[in-house]
């Protein structure tokens, strides 16, 4: 038998190779936290640079030894523990004790995320249950907050709002600006807005979670403020307070943990943006934004598949 | 199997929490501390034996086919019984306990050895059985509880080991019940794994 001479060289899809990888994808991560990094840097100085190195290296650790235990590839390839250690610190009190920021990042990495597979297979945010895990274990430690450079004991906007202390309340401007007490990298709306545009403008997020997830905060309280006679004021404060921005551009948007239909992100954002609001002004804690991900985490299988499109040429649903 | 065997198989081999599974409910709820394991371990010990007994030494009598009636009005009279006595002796533990002791009437553990082993062996046999899987799983109890004691309430059996703002109360919460048995079930299938490797 002679050989067949190849006529046509035949391989498989995909054609067209694309550059990007999940690398180059975590270091734009990286690179559109560094704004809001920078902002609570400068409002909370060196306490705050302290938790986010114990946060980050202890989160590399974690993934490293459980990359090892598992006979996976190590050293680490790619920095999406860098990110969930950031992603952690920018949501805890800059007075956290070192130990527990370093507790919760483990905890994230080594419970959230490679107990259920490790990245790719995670259904929660390994960062938030990090947070959640810290809330629920040192409530007083997670609870106290500073104002920023001077460091002094003040409660956080959203606290105030829930004690109904009007009065002190900061304004919009402030808000914006991150000139508030509050945790590590949510205070400033304005510096997470241009890390998320960022983000944006790579094509690494979808704008329809972040829109929906703020739109609806938006809709539901000016209702609230609406019915209850109180002025446009109430509905921004709920918007640029707590860790809304946060939430909405770098964690409502995690590429493993939320839904890749374009329907099923939309309505992704509003049950987000409905259980916050529903949090914030009805639940016992100040805020929710971590509680709403991750329950909209469990549902994020249901919605993709609800929401999955229909196949051409296949038979209508209903028809 | 001698009755040795019937004994020590309750305790690693077929233990009824880590290797079978069974009693879980329980095994999530009291586990907060390890005084309340013991009292479970020993509540479930009490009316294990008893049952084992009992329902082996009618095991030619009771029909086929309404057996588990049966065995479920014999495990409730022992718990009811159980139940009187904690309540009249030991006040505490019947509070901290709660409702799981009424519960141990629903146990899968109890009614598992009932219709597993009880019902087609002697009474001796039964006894032994009993004992170990009533060991087992009370170790199996206070091995949970130890860890979740310590790390959430920074105690053991109520002495204090680690500094006030140390423990971390999510352990002594459900999720910490969840987290520490599937760690320590992992850990043990590990162990066991590594063991049959070198017996092989």
């Amino acid at each position: 038998m002679t050989p067949i001479k190849k006529l046509l060289q035949v391989t498989s899809s995909p054609h067209i190779h694309s550059t990007e990888s999940i690398s180059s994808a975590m270091r734009d991560v990286l690179l559109a936290l560094v704004p809001a990094l920078l902002v609570s840097l400068y409002f909370f100085r060196v306490p705050a640079l302290l938790l986010v190195l114990s946060c980050v290296s202890s989160a590399y650790i974690a993934e490293y030894l459980c990359l090892k235990a598992m006979g996976k590839q190590t050293p680490v390839k790619e920095q999406s523990a860098v990110v969930t250690g950031l992603l952690l610190a920018f949501c805890l009190p800059p007075t956290l004790p070192l130990w527990m920021g370093a507790l919760g990042s483990a905890f994230g990495i080594v419970i959230a995320k490679h107990l259920f597979g490790g990245l790719g297979y995670n259904i929660f945010n390994p960062a938030l249950i990090g947070r959640c895990f810290l809330l629920a274990s040192f409530p007083v430690a997670m609870t106290h907050w500073i104002t920023p450079i001077d460091g002094v004991s003040s409660a956080s906007p959203l606290g105030m709002l829930k004690e109904s202390m009007e009065g002190s309340l900061p304004s919009v401007t402030q808000l914006l600006v991150g000139n508030v007490s509050g945790s590590l990298g949510e205070t400033s709306a304005v510096a997470i807005l241009i890390g998320g545009l960022y983000l944006w403008y790579r094509g690494h997020i979808d704008l329809r979670i972040p829109a929906s997830f703020i739109g609806t905060v938006f809709v539901l309280t000016f209702i609230i403020a609406m019915v209850n006679g109180k002025g446009i004021s109430c509905p921004l404060f709920h918007l640029f307070a707590g860790g809304l921005f946060l939430g909405a551009f770098f964690m409502a948007t995690d590429w493993v943990t939320t839904p890749v239909t374009k329907l099923g992100r939309i309505l992704f954002g509003i049950g987000c943006g409905s259980l916050v609001v529903l949090i914030r002004v009805k639940g016992g804690y100040p805020e929710g934004v971590a509680y709403s991900i991750l329950l909209m985490n469990v549902v994020t299988p249901l919605l993709d598949r609800y929401t999955k499109a229909r196949v051409f040429g296949r038979e209508q649903r209903n028809g | 199997m001698s009755l040795k065997d019937e004994f020590t198989k309750g305790i690693i081999k077929e233990n009824p929490l880590f290797r079978m599974l069974l009693g879980t409910c329980p095994s999530l709820a009291i586990t907060t501390s390890v005084d309340n394991a013991l009292g479970m371990g020993a509540a479930c010990i009490a009316v294990l034996l008893a049952s084992n007994t009992v329902i082996s030494a009618m095991r030619s009598i009771i029909p086929n086919s309404i057996r588990i009636p049966v065995y479920i009005v014999i495990i409730a009279s022992f718990v009811t019984m159980i139940d009187q006595l904690m309540h009249a002796f030991t006040p505490a533990l019947y509070t901290s306990l709660g409702i799981f002791i009424p519960l141990i009437v629903v146990n899968c553990i109890i009614l598992g050895r009932a219709e597993a082993f009880a019902s087609r062996n002697g009474v001796l046999a039964s006894i032994m059985d009993a004992l170990g899987m009533g060991i087992g799983f009370t170790l199996a109890l206070v091995l949970v509880s130890s860890f979740r004691e310590v790390l959430g309430a920074g105690t053991f059996l109520g002495m204090p080991i680690l500094p006030e703002g140390i423990p971390a109360i999510l352990m002594i919460l459900p999720p910490g019940g969840f987290i520490t048995l599937g760690c320590l079930m992992a850990g043990l299938n590990k162990l066991q794994e590594k063991f049959t490797q070198q017996e092989a």
